[in-house]
């Protein structure tokens, strides 16, 4: 086994005092992936942010080998923004501290190679708010890969993506967990979930933890989505329903 | 020779001289800091902050200290009361600073219109860039130089935070420190500007130049640029019209403000612009490239 890139032991988090996620205890080893399930306001959004360090547990622990780097939803970008996808990849090389000087010529190469690996060498100067959604999603991750980070947290990456851009930005999590680094990928898809290491099931609570194989039964499954989850007929596996309701995520 | 004598008159009078240079040099850095003003919507609170201060000018006044020392006691006080009425969550943050500005512009109307207070409220309202001092100048080059020097160290962060404040955080950044940082440098330019403008017309010199080059300028650094040209080219427009159809200079210039941006906001951008300077691409949408 591996040496462990994260831990969350009893964790809890809430929001002006009303509790949003309790008692969450796992831990992930370097280059495991990590399939987040559960429905909107389930508390996906609130683990992340709990790793990022943005929110403060108010009970238990976090700990993580690294700073963790973050692909939000481009829903959550400033898509009238006006920077480029090479200004977005640079971004990522705040991280290394030098925040007030220009980007360097390391910097910049950096960035370029990060979008040429995510296939948008040739788009580096065009505006992000003009690119596809597949694009936009391929340029925040072209930022992560600039800050080199241990740990990446994902949130719906493959949401309203193109079909060329999800066989990338699939082959590109197998790529990075080669590398050693440790994936968590918030995910409403429960089939897709069994392609990770790991699956962590999430409803206001940890519902349950572990293999693929040993957490996606129907009733872990209904325990974490309720009314949302649909059970296909012949064993053909279970979709959720749910609303992109993100100003209600949790 | 008449045309030109006609736009140098003003600059023969040292007074109008003096007021061109005191708005050029805050309105370069205004028209600058107003673009992340705009961006990080912090209209509301600058128009606020500039409003809620009038006590502190109108104290400043009654007591012969410097306006600039009045204006930054004011912008403190001001931002210290808004920040605790905007935290009452039965009521809301908008109409808690709502009510917190009204009451600190009635205070300081209150003090103003005192029988022993000098006749000095119109200047405090509306400026007065005809009577700026030595001391203003100085204040408005330090603010110029130090603004200066601050936007540039701070405009990667200031983007990243623009664009997603989450990924700026996983970055490394202080989401909260860089909006205090932005809200100091506002205070400060505030805090020099309201000599010229006033606690009125302040908000013209943050908020116009931005409204007047965004969707012209591709760039945030060129909409920076621009946005500084257009505020000291207002100013010179301003003072231009004051000198010759003897209006009120600080009204003139905010004036020529607000006409830059209703300009600029009518007028299509071009299409090049409107894709950040890069070169027309073709077809729109590329295809995506194939997996590695």
């Amino acid at each position: 086994m591996s040496a462990s890139a994260l831990a969350v032991e009893g964790a809890s988090a809430a929001y002006n005092g009303t509790p949003v996620l309790t008692d969450v205890s796992f831990s992930v080893a370097s280059g495991q992936s990590v399939c987040v399930l559960g429905p909107n306001g389930g508390g996906k959004t609130t683990l992340f942010r709990l790793l990022l360090g943005e929110l403060e547990p108010v009970e238990g622990s976090v700990e993580l080998s690294g700073r963790p780097a973050y692909v939000a939803q481009t829903e959550r970008t400033r898509l009238d923004f006006p920077v480029t996808a090479l200004d977005v990849a640079l971004m990522g090389t705040l991280a290394r501290g030098r925040w007030w000087l220009p980007p360097s010529g390391s910097d910049q190469r950096a960035a370029r190679g990060a979008l040429d690996r995510v296939g948008l060498g040739d788009q580096a100067g065009v505006r992000f708010g003009e690119l596809s959604g597949g694009q936009r999603q391929r340029t925040l991750l072209a930022r992560a890969l600039v800050q080199d980070a241990p740990v990446l947290l994902l949130d719906e990456p493959l949401s309203g993506v193109d079909p060329a851009s999800a066989t990338l930005i699939t082959e590109l999590f197998r790529d990075l967990r080669a590398e050693g680094r440790t994936l968590l990928v918030a995910s409403h898809d429960v089939e897709s979930a069994r392609t990770f290491d790991l699956v962590l099931c999430l409803n206001g609570r940890q519902v349950g933890f572990g293999a693929p194989a040993a957490v996606l039964d129907r009733p872990t499954l209904q325990a974490t989505y309720g009314h949302e989850l649909i059970m296909l007929e012949g064993g053909g596996g279970a979709v959720t329903v749910h609303h992109h309701d993100h100003d209600h995520e949790h | 020779m008449e045309a030109i004598d006609f736009v140098l008159d003003p600059l023969r009078s040292g007074i109008d001289r003096r007021a061109l240079l005191e708005l050029a040099m805050v309105g370069s850095l205004c028209g600058a800091l107003g673009f992340w003003v705009v961006t990080e919507r912090l209209t509301y609170a600058a128009e606020s902050l500039s409003h809620g201060l009038l006590p502190g000018l109108v104290l400043a006044a009654l007591a012969g200290a410097p306006l600039l020392l009045g204006a930054a006691g004011g912008a403190l006080v001001a931002a210290a009361l808004i920040a605790f009425a905007a935290r009452d969550a039965r009521i809301g943050p908008d109409t808690g600073t709502a009510v917190a500005v009204a009451g600190l512009v009635g205070l300081g109307a209150l003090l103003a219109l005192a029988p022993a207070a000098p006749q000095r409220l119109q200047e405090l309202l509306f400026g007065d860039p005809l009577g700026v001092t030595d001391a203003d100048l100085v204040a408005a080059a330090a603010l110029l130089l130090v603004g200066a020097a601050a936007l540039t160290a701070l405009h990667r962060p200031f983007a990243a935070l623009a664009f997603d404040a989450a990924g700026a955080a996983a970055a490394g950044l202080r989401p909260a420190l860089l909006r205090l940082a932005l809200l100091v440098l506002l205070a400060a330019a505030v805090a020099v500007a309201v000599q010229g403008l006033g606690a009125l017309l302040v908000l013209a010199v943050l908020v116009a130049p931005p409204v007047a080059v965004r969707s012209h300028a591709g760039t945030p650094e060129r909409a920076m640029l621009a946005g500084g040209a257009v505020a000291a080219a207002a100013a010179v427009v301003g003072i231009e019209v004051s000198f010759h159809a003897h209006s009120a200079a600080g009204a003139s210039v905010a004036l020529a403000l607000c006409t830059a941006a209703a300009l600029g906001a009518a007028v299509r951008p071009s299409r090049r612009a409107a894709r950040g300077g890069a070169p027309r691409r073709s077809p729109r949408r590329a295809p995506a490239s194939p997996a590695r």
